[in-house]
């Protein structure tokens, strides 16, 4: 039977909204507050959704550990307590918490092969949220 | 269509073993978990129904009929219970999360007449939670 397991990671990290195509004025009419060129940080949650058949000789769809193991080795180890800006992909990209979903979401994709991975979700702050399952179609 | 969801929590202990692996495998497959004399935690069940809304009473579902449902057929069975020892579906598989969540299902789905289950959600903990659709 399938099921689907989601595990919730938290990690701090700093950024700045900050576009090179705008001028400085679009920047802050755009950006507001993001805008300001020292950055500010957040505790950002990190829900990842993996689904499968529950394998009935362990119950499981995955190995926790599995997937814990390369979550802080591929996401926490490299995003916790970083500027986010300086990263590589975000050296083109501006790091708001959609272009970030689209990197945390295709570094699992490309990486994790014990479960497939449905979608994952990102908590900025406690207020907003922000999905992503690498598809069009809408999220259950 | 509109959809339902009722929360309920429970305390259960449990732990993972499977007789076919070697007592080494089951160390190193359910490490910790595989602690014979089990060990607890608060669950938070989440139970997710389907239906139109009747018209006369404005309802998917009698929520009080939906809560005794749930007494009755999970949290009577599993509240304070070893889950490997008390609850008949565990003595042939092993208790996670997502069994868990797949017995829920197959306690509550013959039970529920006027809705439709949609989903079981089970939380382990606060930071681990399964979904089960009744997905074969």
């Amino acid at each position: 039977m399938k099921a689907y397991l989601t595990r919730r990671y938290m990690f701090s990290a700093s950024h700045r909204l900050h576009s090179d195509e705008m001028s400085p004025e679009e920047n802050v009419a755009t950006y507001g507050k993001c805008n300001n060129p020292y950055g500010h940080g957040h505790n950002y949650a990190l829900e990842v959704t993996v689904s499968g058949q529950v394998d009935q000789s362990t119950g499981m769809v995955c190995n926790l550990a599995d997937l814990d193991g390369f979550v802080h080795q591929h996401v926490v180890e490299r995003f916790h307590l970083r500027n986010l800006n300086t990263l590589s992909e975000f050296q083109q990209a501006v790091p708001t918490t959609e272009a970030l979903c689209q990197v945390l979401y295709d570094i699992l994709q490309r990486g994790f092969r014990a479960a497939h991975l449905e979608k994952i979700r990102i908590e900025e702050t406690m207020m907003n949220s922000f999905e992503y399952s690498g598809r069009e179609e809408r999220i259950r | 269509m509109v959809y339902l969801t009722r929360k309920a929590e429970f305390a259960a202990s449990h732990y993972y073993h499977n007789p076919a692996f070697s007592a080494e495998e089951n160390q190193r497959i359910f490490g910790k978990c595989n602690n014979p004399n089990g060990h607890g935690h608060n669950y938070t069940l989440e139970v997710t129904v389907k239906g139109e809304v009747d018209p006369r009473s404005g309802f998917v579902v009698d929520l009080k009929q939906l809560k005794e449902i749930l007494n009755r057929e999970v949290l009577d069975a599993m509240d304070h219970r070893f889950l490997n020892k008390e609850v008949p579906e565990f003595s042939t598989r092993i208790p996670t999360t997502e069994n868990l969540a797949i017995a829920i299902w197959q306690r509550l789905a013959p039970k529920l007449k006027a809705a439709q289950l949609h989903r079981v959600r089970v939380y382990e903990t606060p930071d681990l939670f399964v979904d089960f659709y009744g997905e074969a």
